[in-house]
């Protein structure tokens, strides 16, 4: 299958290792991966902190770069609610009914990254080797707008050499919430040193998401810390095989 | 029109508000400790009724479909409440209620009043409005006298006082009621309470209360309680004064069905609380022999007017979104400045004010979603509090705060991917100054929020992007 | 002044409905989906066993009798308190009442009476298995003042869930109605259950064969 990445502005920026490994995955399993230049941004900083009518154009573009692509992933499960959450209600603001009907045909075709892995292309196995003992954090979007339930562990459970702990309260925000981390920082870290204590409390070695803004801050907290807990997206575990192990 | 509610507006904002309340232990630990016990009985009771989900979609059906049928409901309830012998007042606003209420106890002689636990009297300031005539009101509600007697503010929609532990509940009743003694089990401070309002009860000849429900079809009212305090105001009184806001209105009777299921079990983790009460204007045989109803907008309009956040009205006040929103369980009420707290209180209270304060609230959520997920009427509180940024970022600034303009910088920056690539490469350049051991640390203006409990990894070298750049370079050469 | 408020109040709420065709509103009601359970799904052997689980869960207390055996149940319920009177409710049944006690009956006792008697005997409209709840109509003092209540329900008298109670009792709908699950209760301090308030301490309920 031809699988378009939207990568999001900020794993392509910040994150390129979690591109990388999920380039590297889908080509595994046979899959041909394209890579849109033109791509940005969803649009979902400045929609969810009110900056809507900034928002609108970054819809424009990425309806325009994605129209016709055969199936989109996403691995990030906050950008991908932001498209299949807001994108319709916001085309249908602007009354433009092109607009509309192209948003409409392209939602079934985004996928966040297990999904397009578990629901789509039917694999649950896909031959990762990871000798770490890991925990899974469900980011809010994940659980709460995709409904991904237990894809990301169905997925972990395959992976070979893998020591996976559940973590404690894992329905309970990690504190990121975008702009909220810094316009409300001290609730924020508050929030955070309640995540980090159940990510401690499980000693594992790596904690893990489908969303690297999620782990952007609670890295950020546990460096902090000197923890020595490292994080890294579920993408960069599920590359990672005997003959290539990703760190 | 001036919208009041409670002291909301000279309320500091948020982020400052939640400080003192972040450094506060015992408050923190007191707040955990009840958010954790009714999340936990909430989890037992909605999982064991099979059929919650389309309860919650009726529910949800039934307060939309008033909404659109306001006027009428409204007027049916007008008409219906006064053929049984009730009369119905108009308050436009909180000014506009407390007058009215102010002036029926006058009228009347009265110089106390017993109350039943309302929030809506906390909205427009009833007690203070009572005490600047010289009228004493005496909350009833266990956890309201907890606030009262100890001068407080109410932290919960339900249960006002579960930021005060045993012990510092003990310290107010001895002060207020003069004991000498008294233990510190709940079952001691609850017989004192029992002791110390009896005689009120009996003695006090004007009754005030809210409302959970008002039916539009027979004109009845229904309050919802556990101790027994509202049946007291709600029979034993000569006079009662109920009020509500317009839309506590449900249609039928039969309405009651849903959401006598749905609030308690959310409220809290209660098959069914101890007590529903339900009466119609007067009744002869037994209970106040003259019925008033004060029906509030103070803003409630407004509301209504926005298509896209009156959902907001739909509440019925169970406060299942407090227990759940990990950001209340943080802070507590008290950080919203509002008696309306949680992401309720979030979305309600700057609506109320028609955005002209509180515009700190919509932003004072990670948008986790928790409490879209457990609210029994289906308000989408999140994708609110996204409309009500917008209308924050709209109507607040004229573009020329740091923040607008750095946003607006930016969404015109992934307006192209030359300005975006341009952008990655500056940012590179640009973080040098900050970059220590291989990490940032340190972060200049709002950004320091970051930095002050988090650390921050460098940009990398590559892009994912120019990775992919290279990659295609080589396949094509290969 | 009132008169001005109730037309501004109305006239903004109708300008936020504008478009609303007020004339489809019976019949917009009617097509609101109602997908939760209105009818009973379990037998009534099962019905009555959650009826009595849940009100044991509330601390009350529940004595299922024959019907030759409702006047005793009563008496003993209010014998283990040591109680000796009691104010009965209008229109309760003769035949149930308890000997050896003193009676008095609801419509000659006062307020202040009513708050100095030891107990009080009832009956009800409705009962509620799923939530455990009785349903009463009047009555709404002597059910309150008393710290120790007595109700007697007629095993036909309940139903499995709360939308079967609500259909019985629309005939009901404008009178005074009180629904009393347990004994009065707050959780206020601590998250504590403490029963008892204000209203009764005690709640002992008679099972009677239909």
């Amino acid at each position: 299958m031809r699988i378009s990445l939207f990568i999001t502005c900020y794993n392509d920026t910040l994150f390129p290792e979690t591109g990388k490994c999920v380039v590297r995955l889908l080509e595994r399993l046979g899959h041909e991966v394209e890579f849109p230049l033109e791509q940005t941004c969803c649009g979902q900083m400045h929609y969810n902190t009110g900056y809507q009518t900034e928002a609108m154009p970054l819809l424009r573009r990425f309806v325009k770069v994605f129209k016709d692509a055969e199936m989109v992933c996403i691995p990030s499960s906050s950008c991908v609610a932001m498209v299949r959450d807001h994108y319709l209600k916001m085309a249908h603001a602007t009354g433009d009914a092109a607009l509309i009907k192209d948003v409409g045909e392209l939602l079934p075709h985004v996928y966040e990254l297990t999904e397009l892995l578990v629901n789509k292309l039917g694999v649950e196995d896909v031959g990762a080797y990871y000798p770490h003992r890991v925990t899974y954090h469900a980011s809010c979007h994940s659980l709460r707008s995709l409904h991904l339930g237990d894809l990301p562990l169905r997925l972990l459970r395959k992976v070979r050499g893998i020591d996976l702990v559940e973590l404690e309260n894992i329905d309970q925000c990690c504190g990121f919430g975008g702009t909220f981390a810094v316009k409300n920082g001290d609730v924020s870290a508050a929030m955070l040193t309640d995540k980090l204590r159940c990510v401690e409390n499980t000693r594992a070695e790596t904690c893990t998401a489908v969303d690297n803004s999620c782990l952007m801050h609670m890295y950020g907290g546990l460096h902090r810390l000197r923890s020595g807990v490292r994080t890294v997206h579920l993408a960069e575990i599920l590359a990672s095989t005997e003959e290539e192990v990703v760190r | 029109m001036t919208v009041r509610v409670g002291e909301a507006a000279e309320a500091q904002p948020f982020p400052k508000a939640a400080l003192p309340l972040l450094e506060d232990a015992q408050l923190r630990k007191n707040v955990r400790h009840a958010t954790d016990v009714i999340t936990r009985k909430r989890g037992l009771v909605v999982g064991e009724q099979k059929d919650w989900q389309q309860l919650r979609s009726a529910g949800s059906a039934i307060k939309a479909h008033t909404l659109r049928h306001l006027e009428s409901y409204v007027r049916q309830f007008e008409e219906a409440c006064t053929a049984a012998g009730g009369q119905v007042h108009w308050a436009a606003d909180a000014d506009d209620a407390n007058r009215i209420i102010v002036e029926l106890i006058e009228q009347r002689g009265g110089k106390e009043v017993i109350k039943v636990k309302t929030m809506t009297s906390d909205e427009i300031g009833l007690n203070r409005a009572l005490e600047k005539r010289g009228i004493t009101p005496h909350e009833t509600d266990l956890a309201d006298m907890i606030i009262q007697l100890g001068q407080d503010k109410p932290s919960h929609i339900v249960v006002p006082a579960l930021h005060k532990n045993r012990q510092q509940v003990r310290e107010i009743f001895m002060k207020a009621m003069g004991l000498k003694e008294l233990g510190d089990r709940p079952e001691d401070l609850t017989d004192a309470a029992r002791k110390y309002l009896r005689e009120k009860f009996l003695k006090v000849k004007i009754g005030v209360s809210g409302a959970n429900f008002l039916i539009a079809e027979t004109g009845g009212v229904c309050v919802v309680e556990s101790e027994g305090n509202g049946r007291m105001c709600l029979t034993l009184p000569d006079v009662l004064i109920t009020v509500a806001g317009i839309e506590k209105v449900i249609p039928k009777f039969r309405d009651l069905e849903v959401f006598l299921q749905l609030l308690p079990r959310s409220a809290t983790g209660e098959r069914m609380n101890p007590y529903n009460s339900l009466w119609t204007g007067v009744h002869k045989s037994e209970g106040p022999q003259e019925f008033h109803v004060v029906l509030l907008d103070n803003g409630r309009t407004k509301i209504l007017a926005d298509e896209e956040a009156r959902e907001t009205l739909h509440c019925i006040r169970c406060g299942a979104c407090l227990n759940a929103c990990p950001v209340y369980r943080q802070t507590g009420g008290h950080a919203y400045g509002s008696i309306y707290a949680g992401p309720i209180g979030a979305i309600l209270t700057p609506q109320l004010f028609d955005m002209e304060h509180s515009q700190s609230l919509p932003y004072a959520s990670s948008l986790c979603g928790a409490c879209y997920e457990v609210c029994p009427v289906k308000i989408n509180i999140p994708e609110v509090l996204i409309h009500l940024r917008g209308r924050v970022v709209r109507e607040q600034q004229s573009g020329a705060s740091a923040e607008a303009i750095g946003m607006k910088a930016m969404a015109r920056i992934f307006r192209s991917r030359r300005s975006f690539e341009a952008a990655q490469r500056l940012g590179r350049m640009g973080q040098w100054p900050f970059v220590r051991d291989g990490w940032i640390e340190h972060l200049p203006g709002i950004l320091g929020n970051w930095t002050a409990v988090r650390d921050l990894r460098p940009l990398p070298e590559q892009t994912f992007r120019s990775w992919w750049r290279g990659r295609e370079k080589g396949n094509k050469h290969a | 002044m009132p008169e001005a408020a109730r037309s501004a109040i109305v006239e903004r709420i109708a300008n936020a409905n504008r478009g609303v065709d007020a004339g489809a509103r019976e019949a917009e009601y009617e097509a609101i989906e109602r997908g939760y359970q209105t009818v009973a799904e379990m037998d009534r052997t099962a019905i009555l066993a959650t009826f009595v689980e849940r009100l044991r869960e509330y601390d009350a207390q529940v004595h299922e009798v024959g019907p030759a055996d409702v006047a005793e149940a009563v008496r003993a319920a209010m014998a283990q308190h040591g109680q000796r009177s009691a104010v009965v409710s209008n229109g309760f049944p003769r035949e149930w009442l308890p000997r050896g006690f003193e009676l008095r009956t609801e419509a000659d006792t006062s307020t202040d009476a009513m708050s100095a008697t030891e107990g009080a005997l009832v009956t009800c409209e409705v009962a509620i298995a799923h939530t455990g709840t009785i349903v009463l109509k009047n009555s709404r003092r002597l059910t309150l003042l008393p710290d120790r209540l007595v109700c007697v329900v007629r095993t036909d008298q309940v139903v499995e869930t709360v939308p079967e109670a609500f259909a019985r009792l629309q005939g009901m709908a404008a009178d005074a109605l009180t629904f009393i699950s347990g004994p009065s209760a707050t959780a206020d301090i601590e998250m504590t259950r403490i029963r008892g308030v204000h209203g009764p301490r005690y709640l002992d309920v008679v099972i009677a064969p239909a």
